[in-house]
Order: C-alpha cells, then structure tokens, then sequence
C-alpha cells in the first residue's frame, strides 16, 4: 500500500534502485499522506504544473502548516544569504537569471559553452592520463567530481586550490535538501546556516577581488554588471555565485556517473558509443530521462488553491515533483525502465521545464557527452567491481558516491 | 471489414500533392510514413525544393543566414516524382486531373492542395514595379531585399506594420539603417493583437529608433529617370525619400487555379471540413481532395466553428499531419485538426508569442509581469471565456495558457498568479479595429459568424 511509501523513498536502502517505488507512487497520482507534501509523480501533471503561474518556488509562501520533511530551516538561511533565484519567483527570478545569463548563454554569450570544448577535453584526457591502477579505478573521487569541479572553477574564477574548502561546505549544503532521519533537526540546521555563511564570506572575498581586478571568468562579469537591469547587489550576488557553485557540480557528477554506470551495465550501447561517438547526444538525453539526477523537486506550493487531477491542493501546501517518476510514466514512454538512446521521442523532464528548467544546462550536456564519449574510447574492457554500487546519502541529488570499475588499460 | 478500395489506394495509389512547401513536404513525409506505396508527385510553381520561410524576415535579412540555405530538413526519403517549376493551372474533378502550365495532366486518386497564400503586391502596378520596390514572401524575395539592405540604402520605407512588416523594420534597424513604418492602423500588429498590444509594440519601434508613423497611407511610389524608387507620398500631404520601399500589406490565396473547377475556393481560401476534406461550391464535402496550410479555411470546434484561415508555420505543419492521416484511413479512423493557432515572432530583440485566436477577444488583462517592463503575458477574453494569449518575452508560461483556451476556461482567470502587476489586476478592452475597417492582413482570418464581420459574412466562391 502507498502508506509510507515517502518514508520508504527518503530511506538510504531505496537508493540504489528508487524506481519500483515510484512506480507504486504513479496509481495515486495525487499522493498526500494526511501531513506530507502533496506529490506529483505522472508525466504530464508535472509538465504541466511546471508551466503553472499559480505554483510558486519561494518558500515564504509555504504555509506554515505545510508539514514538509525536506523543508529547511527558512530563517537561519535567511540571515545567511538571500534565496537564489533558483527559489525566488518573477519578476526577481527574471531579473537574476537573466543577469547570470548574460556572460553565459544567448544571446549576449553565444559561444561561452561552446568555446569551452576544448578546455573540457583537456580536463577529461588530463584525468583519464592519471587514473593509474586499472584494477581498481574510482571513478566518482578520480574522475566524475573533479571533472566538473575543475570546470566550474575555471569558469566562474575561483582557484582550483581552494576545492577542499568549499567542497565540505558544499557538501552539507547539497545535504541539507535532504532529510536525514537520524541527524538533529536544529543540528543539521546551525550546520547548513554555518555553511551558507562560510562559502558566503568566501565568496564575498573573491568578488571584492574581481571589483578590482576583473578577468574574463563569469564572476567578474557579474561583479561588473552590464546591460538594462541594474547590477546586482552583493548579496544577490553572493548567493547566485553559491548556486552557480554547487550546482555547478554537485549534480554532472551524478548524471556522469550515473551514466557510466548505465554503461557498463548495457555494454551494446557502451559498444555502439565507442563505434559512434555522435551518439553520445541522444544518449545523455535517454540518461536524463532514465537516471536524472535531480530525482525530485521539493520547493514549489500554490498560490491559490488549485486542482490536480481530480485532487484540490490547497494555497501554502507544500508540493513535490517527482520528475524521476514522470520520466519512467508509462502513459509517455513506451518501455519506460528500458534504457534506448535510439528513442525517438525523448521529450524528459530530467533538467525541468518552464522559468526554472535547469540554469547550466548546456554546459552540463556538453560534459557528459564529452566525458561518456571519451571514457567509452579510452578505457579498454571496463566492467563494475560492484553494482549496485554505494550511494550517496541524498534522495534528491541521487547517485553513487563511488563507483569502483577495472579495465584492461587505457588506450591512447 | 476491409476496406478493397482504400487498401489499394495504400498500395498503389496515385497521390498528387500541389504547392509544394511546407505543408506539402510534411503531408508527402506522413504519407509515406503511413505506409502509402503508391505514386506520389508533388506539383510546385517555384523551382526550389521546399524551404523555410519564417527566416526570410529575421537571420537573412540580417545577413546572418543565406536565402537558399533555408531549405527544410527532409525527415525521411519521399520517394516523389518531382515537378517543380511548373504551376497547376486548372482542376478537373470529375476527371480526377489537375493540369500544368506545361500542358501536361497528372491523374490522381487523391488530391493535397497546399497552395498557401503569396504577398499582397502594391496595388499600382507600374509603382510597383520600380527598382527597390520590393515584397517577401519568397526565397528570391528574401535574397533580393538582403541585398537591397546589405548596400545600405539611405532610407527604407516599411508598409505596414503587421508581423512581417515589423520584423524587417527591427531587422533594419539592427543593421543601422534609417527605417519609416507607415501603417494605415493605429500601430503595429494591431490586426492580430489589439491596440493595446499595438500600443507596446509602437513603443518598442519607436524605442529602436524607428520612424513609425501610423494612421498614415502610403497614396503613391515615385520613381526617377532610371527607374528607381525614389521617394513616397504620405496621405498626410507629406512625401518621403527613400530608396528602397518593403509593400507588407497581407497575403492573398493562391486559388485563381481553381477558378471554374467547381471547388469551394475563393479569395478567402479553400473551405473545407474539421478532417481537411475541401468542400465544393455547393458546400458538398468532397472525399478524393484535401487541403492544407495557409491556403485552407477550416471550422474549428474550439472556437464555435467558425471557419479560420492561418498564417502559421506551425498550424500548416499539423494540418499537413491530419490532412495526410485522413487521406488514407477508414471514415472512423479519421482525424479532425484541431489545432490551437500558435504564432511566433521576433523583433527588436523580443520574442513575441501567442496562443489561440486573439483576434476574437473583446477583452486583454495583463495576468504576468509588465507593460511598461515589455515582459509580460496578457490573456484575451471573449464572452466569459479565455480565447487567445500572448506573451512578449514570457513564452514559458504559454503552455499554461494554451490548455486554458483548450479548457474554455472562466475570463478574467479567478485566480493569482506569480508577478501579477497592480495593472493586471482587472481587464480591459483589447482595443481590435473594427474589422469593417481594413488594417494590412492579420494572421488569422475569421469568417462566417461575426455580426460585426460585414465584408465577409459569405465566402465568395471562385469565378463570382
Ligand atoms: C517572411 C515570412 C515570415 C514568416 N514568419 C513566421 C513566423 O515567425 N511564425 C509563423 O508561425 N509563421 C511565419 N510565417 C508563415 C509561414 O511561413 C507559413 O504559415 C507557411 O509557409 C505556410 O506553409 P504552406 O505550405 O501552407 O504555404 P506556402 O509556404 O505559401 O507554400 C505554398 C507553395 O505553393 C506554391 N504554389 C502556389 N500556387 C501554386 C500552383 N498553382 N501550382 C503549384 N504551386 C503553387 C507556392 O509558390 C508555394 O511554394 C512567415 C511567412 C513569411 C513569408
């Protein structure tokens, strides 16, 4: 029976394979426990509810009721550093996405993906080079965190040097969007609140330097501020520099990881990968759509009351969308829990729809496609040494935290 | 129990398809799809495979893209006898041929008119033949006025303000070049959207540094000694030197080929049911001809089938779909289009969308962001209901919209929403000119129902 069936995600044991759960989730498309959140698991309810106008992702609107076991503690991070756009509503997420866009994407920055091509390559055959023993290769801790990791420094300006440090800040924030049932609330909270405040201060530093001294990378372009809308201030800024950081690399991790691990555990497609490289893009989007690594999103309420197949939400609740469970709706995809690249029709919700589909998208795209393609090439026979292998604690930036393989050795 | 004749149609069927183009190309593509193995011959007057058209007013006249580089990706081979550079000049029916300028006629079992609509010329001919006179609807026309553009004339003279004529305003303006707009309506895209969308858009021209003067006919082109366009003359008295002029009046349907056949198809288009089958003139369905795209005028449930022409991209892509699907399926496996009009623009750096029928509503309220901003969403309403949506940088949220027309849903929305404005907090009237009053072509052609609707409240058949 569905009762419980939240606690049962939220739990580490549901890890590893979440979908059958999702699965049951699906024949109550609506799912409300009587407290909990109201969960969307179908397809097009939560495509449709991402073009919603009258759901909004700004906490403050949350009832006080709302009895959500992935709230965070709305205040202390408050005082911390103001929401990020990724939790802000229009017109303020309008105007901050827009102003980090414009060093990043179209129309102001069309080529700064793109014009990252090679420097990514570098980064990949650099880590590939040195992953020595071939017996026993970890490929989360020597090559899917660094890989991004290094990337997202490059292009926000901030020394590679200091990754041990905002790495643990970095870490308990991404934790704090999960619940851990044996962790103390008010613990975890001061912890998360320390982190926001440390990795702020941090950052705060780097941009008075960037005011100074301004480069190229998107943190001094942000510092300096151009076009119509007003520049940002330095606390918008703060924490759409935390965002762009952690974001930046705490979910391509996963979906390369994920990834491979999809690989090695389909070795014709790993095969046709090696054959084709051109794969590689309808590839990550089947990957995106089979093992997305945002499982789910847990931040939006309604405005108003509204109704939802059938179901009324009422104004304040909180809701979650399980875009993992869309993904795998059998009233969208055929074969859902079959993993194809050769799908023709793979419209996912794996990076979201609507104003908050995913920021770093491209880029994000760009990594997988080049590190999938590029470990397919290089390493020779590579097999798991554990599956499922160990995953991280989060329920919502799901993957493994390691995943060890072995290969014959690495081609040239 | 199978149908014999339609499963030799499937298999060796003669299937003509004329107006070859967008809606062309992708009915032939479904058609074989779906398995149709018989002959298929695609008919089109101009000599180019299909192309894109939506370009032609935007990247090629910014030099960004090359006219004949905007051919339309081929999704599957058609395997078509191709006749292109030859125009169907005449339909017999009862024969079941359609004859070409050159003389030859092509026998059919089925019949796809996708012969769309081709740009209003400038009513005096001689004036509109001049050098640097110019219209765009075609390849050749986009290449030409690109270049015209690219030698950096001194001044450009747009007329009229709709959906095209503003693009090639805005695309003049991003390449420096001095740009009147003369519009005989109140502003710009006020035949599709209202004035009071027309009134931000006239904002966002003047804003750009175009000269927009509006509630102002263009009475005549003057040519110099080498036949040149050199100036135009206003209906304010006034005269205007520019050399190179951009006629942006519409469309007209390409169905003077019909003319005689005893089709149901006019100035207006060509009628046909909510399945794509053409009507003939005494409103009788016919069952071996079908129409699609620009050129086709069908009832649409949605909007209490009221017959609707459009200009979209999109609705000749889905009709295309539908039409092909219907011609070679069982009467119970048939299809009705029903389609909700999509449109897109972009000009002045905005991308302008909308959804459903603006042109019904009587009514606009601004349900998302601002006017003044030019971010915004507004909805339309008619009799209670959500008709139509638009959205300038806001396209997001428009899927919303759309199931909202689809759901007839109560006007004015009973409900907030995100960045809802003190000014959408009540609706307002959207502001349509009376449409007894012409304004260069809207996108969307309505007829039959509307008691306001004096010109066209019959459809005209071809030939009277
Ligand atoms: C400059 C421009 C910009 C546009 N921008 C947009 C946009 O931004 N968004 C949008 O939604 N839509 C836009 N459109 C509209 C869109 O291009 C049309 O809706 C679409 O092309 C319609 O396709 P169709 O196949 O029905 O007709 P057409 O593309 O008009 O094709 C009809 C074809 O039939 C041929 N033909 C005509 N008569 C005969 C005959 N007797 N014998 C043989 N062949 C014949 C014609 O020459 C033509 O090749 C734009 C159009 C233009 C011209």
């Amino acid at each position: 029976m569905a009762h419980g069936i939240l606690s049962q995600i939220l739990d580490y044991s549901s890890r590893a394979n979440p979908y059958p759960l999702y699965e049951e989730l699906r024949k109550t498309p609506v799912f409300h426990d009587g407290t909990g959140p109201y969960v969307i698991s179908t397809y097009y309810d939560i495509q449709s509810l991402l073009h919603d106008p009258r759901l909004s992702s700004d906490a403050r609107n949350l009832a006080a009721t709302a009895g959500d076991p992935l709230a965070e503690g709305g205040e202390a991070e408050e005082t911390a550093l103001p929401p990020s756009f990724l939790k802000l509503d229009p017109p303020e997420h309008d105007r901050l996405r827009r102003m980090t866009n414009r060093p990043f994407g179209p129309p102001h920055s069309p080529h700064r993906v793109d014009g990252m091509r090679g420097g990514l390559k570098d980064i990949v055959s650099g880590l590939i080079d040195n992953l020595g023993n071939t017996e026993d290769i970890d490929l989360v801790d020597q090559f899917a965190y660094p890989f991004p990791v290094t990337m997202i420094c490059q292009l926000l300006g901030v020394p590679r040097e200091d990754e041990p440090k905002f790495h643990v800040w970095a870490d308990t924030l991404a934790a704090s969007l999960d619940p851990d049932p044996d962790a103390d609330p008010a613990e975890r909270q001061r912890k998360t609140h320390d982190s926001r405040m440390e990795l702020g201060m941090y950052l705060a530093g780097l941009i008075e330097q960037r005011r100074k001294d301004p480069g190229e990378d998107m943190l001094s372009q942000l510092a300096v501020g151009h076009g119509p809308d007003e520049s940002m201030s330095t606390m918008e800024l703060l924490s759409t520099a935390a965002l762009l950081l952690i974001a930046g690399h705490e979910t391509t991790v996963n979906l390369i990881t994920n990834g491979m691990l999809t690989l090695l555990r389909n070795p014709d497609v790993l095969a046709n990968l090696r054959q084709e490289p051109g794969l590689a893009v309808p590839l990550v989007e089947e990957l995106l759509r089979f093992e997305p690594p945002v499982q789910l999103l847990p931040q939006r309420t309604p405005l108003v009351d509204i109704e939802v197949g059938g179901v009324t939400i009422p104004k304040g609740s909180s809701m979650w969308l399980i875009l993992a469970s869309g993904n795998r709706d059998p009233n969208r995809f055929e074969n859902p829990d079959r993993f194809d690249p050769y799908r023709k029709d793979i419209q996912h919700l794996g990076l979201g729809s609507g104003i908050h589909s995913c920021f770093g998208a491209p880029l994000a795209r760009l990594e997988a496609q080049l590190a999938l393609t590029e470990l397919a090439r290089r390493l020779e026979n590579p097999r798991l040494l554990e599956d499922p292998p160990p995953y991280r604690q989060n329920a919502v930036l799901r993957g493994p935290r390691h995943l060890r393989i072995a290969c014959d050795g690495i081609r040239a | 129990m199978v149908d014999t004749a339609l499963d030799q149609l499937r298999r060796s069927g003669r299937i003509v398809v004329v107006g070859a183009s967008l809606a062309g190309l992708r009915a032939a593509e479904v058609m074989r799809q779906k398995g149709f193995a018989g002959s298929l011959t695609l008919v089109g007057d101009e000599r180019h495979e299909p192309y894109d058209r939506p370009p032609l007013s935007k990247q090629v006249l910014l030099g960004k893209a090359d006219a004949d580089h905007t051919l339309l990706p081929r999704r599957l081979d058609i395997d078509a006898e191709w006749r292109l550079g030859v125009a169907a000049t005449g339909l017999d029916m009862a024969a079941r041929t359609v004859k070409l300028a050159d003389g030859e006629e092509v026998p059919y079992d089925r019949l796809l008119i996708a012969t769309g609509v081709r740009a209003r010329p400038w009513p005096n001919e001689a004036e509109g033949e001049l050098d640097g006179v110019f219209t765009l609807r075609t390849r050749e026309d986009g290449a030409g006025l690109a270049r015209a553009l690219a030698a950096g004339p001194r001044r450009v003279l747009v007329i009229g303000a709709g959906f095209t004529g503003s693009e090639i305003a805005s695309a003049c303006r991003e390449r420096g070049l001095d740009v009147t707009v003369a519009e005989r309506g109140d502003g710009p895209l006020v035949g599709a959207l209202g004035g009071v969308i027309g009134a931000v858009a006239a904002e966002l021209h003047r804003e750009n540094g175009v000269d927009l003067r509006t509630g102002i006919m263009v009475t005549g082109l003057e040519g110099d000694s080498t036949g040149r366009v050199r100036a135009a003359h206003l209906s304010d008295g006034t005269t205007l030197e520019c050399d190179v002029v951009v006629v942006s009046l519409g469309a007209q349907r390409n169905t003077e080929w019909l003319t005689g056949s005893g089709l149901g198809a006019g100035p207006r288009g060509i009628a046909c049911d909510a399945g794509c089958r053409a009507f003939d003139l005494r409103g009788i369905v016919t069952d071996d001809i079908y129409v699609a795209g620009d050129v086709a005028r069908s009832p649409h449930a949605l909007f209490g089938y009221q017959f609707l022409s459009l200009e979209h991209w999109g609705n000749a892509v889905a009709q295309a779909e539908t039409a092909a699907h219907n011609m070679l399926s069982e009467s119970t496996d048939r299809r009705p289009h029903l389609w909700v009009p999509a449109f897109w623009s972009s000009q002045f750096g905005v991308n302008i969308k909308s959804v459903g029928v603006p042109s019904m509503g009587s009514e606009i309220m601004f349900t998302q962001g601002s006017r003044a901003e030019r971010r915004f969403t507004a909805v339309y309403g008619y009799q209670g209901r959500v008709i139509g949506a638009v959205t300038f940088d806001n396209g997001r949220w428009l899927q919303f919209y759309e199931k909202q027309i689809e759901a007839c849903a109560p006007f004015p929305p009973p409900f907030t929403t995100v960045d809802r404005r003190p000014d959408g907090q009540r609706p307002i009237p959207a502001d349509f000119p009376d449409p007894s009053v012409p304004t260069h072509g809207p996108t969307i052609t309505l007829s039959g129902y509307s008691p306001a609707d004096r010109r066209i409240a019959t459809f005209t058949p071809a030939g009277h």
